[in-house]
């Protein structure tokens, strides 16, 4: 049976309060989720005060502006802050988004980061990301041609280029899948709806010659049939794409050949 | 410990080369329950609360009888079918197996039931 409540040594207790800067008027509290593997003790929320009159506005910046001024400590991934590299992907106040392009402004009272759900911490708000990155690997994400290659270039209409729109602009950045309940309970044989939305942008690539094989590695009732059109990797996408549209579009397709 | 690359984990055993026939069973009988489910409302709704000759008389009648009997049947496969997704997604390893022969022994006693019982009465 799937386990719904989390092991001892998982669960949450109060952590440190920082104290707060000195001389500042407007001040917002962040609780932030700190678990260091080294020190043995169960996870904890730190509550920190970040002075809004000298930090940038969204949540980057606060967490930049609490690991450069007041602990150090605090890990977390970030490299291009402007929504383009996935790295800062966490969970703000309930959603899961990228903690660059969400601003403060949109989360009332205390401002709450965790990890993203359900997957193995590495320290702080680092998730264990590898299983994630090798499904993606297992969907071939590159072109697949057996023709020989053209002297100049693979040619592609307009129309079959704008297929593309929507799904090649996912940055892996995994909200979409660690947001997903068939994700959480099955992720070790469910690709999940980022590397499915991947699997997608390869199969409906007009240039593509492996789309048998393609949908041939997907048919299968944990790979692609977990999805059960529950929604949330669309309502959290901070790119503002379609992974279940994707997925649907990919059991048509099964349908297709089939029936 | 096992030595296994992220790679190996994520592949697998690789795909079973099934689960759209199950998708496409469940789409079929969906559409089919769409229509046969307000058909029985209206069909064995006027019997309520009638005494027991008028409803075996009604349902000695085909379409009622028919009606209801692809009420059951389709609505017991389909309940099959659902069970099996919801067993594999809450359940692992031999209890998922377990669960999914029992719920599906479940699901064709009630339909036996069902069909004995209607062509009881219609019979």
């Amino acid at each position: 049976m799937v386990q719904l409540t989390l092991p001892k040594n998982s669960r949450i207790t109060r952590g440190k309060v920082w104290p707060k800067p000195e001389g500042a008027t407007n001040l917002r509290t962040f609780k932030i989720y700190r678990w260091n593997p080294d020190d043995g003790k169960t996870p904890q929320v730190d509550t920190y005060f970040v002075d809004l009159d000298t930090c940038g506005p969204m949540i980057l910046d606060a967490l930049i502006k609490i690991k450069s001024e007041i602990d150090p400590t605090l890990t977390f991934r970030r490299s291009c802050r402007e929504g383009i590299c996935g790295s800062c992907a966490m969970n703000v106040d309930g959603i899961n988004t990228l903690a660059c392009i969400y601003g403060m402004d949109e989360v009332k009272g205390d401002v709450k980061i965790y990890p993203l759900p359900h997957m193995s911490v590495v320290k702080d708000l680092i998730p264990d990301l590898t299983h994630f990155y090798a499904q993606h690997a297992s969907i071939m994400p590159w072109l697949e041609t057996k023709t020989n290659r053209p002297a100049k270039e693979w040619l592609q209409s307009i129309d079959d280029r704008k297929k593309l729109d929507g799904l090649y602009e996912c940055v892996m950045c995994a909200c979409c899948s660690t947001s997903c309940p068939s994700y959480w309970w099955n992720g070790d044989r469910y690709l999940g709806p980022a590397a499915l939305l991947h699997a997608y942008r390869w199969i409906v690539d007009s240039r593509d010659e492996a789309t048998g094989e393609r949908l041939d590695q997907l048919e299968d009732p944990f790979k692609l049939y977990r999805c059960h059109t529950i929604m949330n990797c669309t309502k959290t996408c901070p790119k503002g794409l379609n992974p279940a549209k994707s997925i649907a579009s990919i059991k048509d397709m099964m349908v297709e050949r089939s029936v | 410990m096992v030595f296994l690359t992220d790679r190996k984990r994520a592949t697998g055993m690789g795909a079973a080369k099934t689960g759209t026939a199950h998708f496409w069973g469940m789409t079929v009988s969906s559409v089919a329950l769409l229509i046969l489910v307000p058909l029985f409302i209206f069909t064995v709704g006027p019997m309520l609360g009638e005494n027991h000759a008028t409803v075996t008389a009604y349902f000695s009648r085909p379409f009622p009888a028919i009606v209801a009997l692809l009420t059951f049947i389709v609505g017991l496969l389909h309940f099959k079918n659902g069970v099996t997704v919801l067993i594999e997604d809450y359940f692992q390893g031999l209890s998922r197996k377990i669960w999914i022969i029992v719920m599906t022994c479940v699901s064709y006693a009630a339909i036996a039931t069902a069909v004995f019982a209607i062509a009881r009465i219609a019979l």
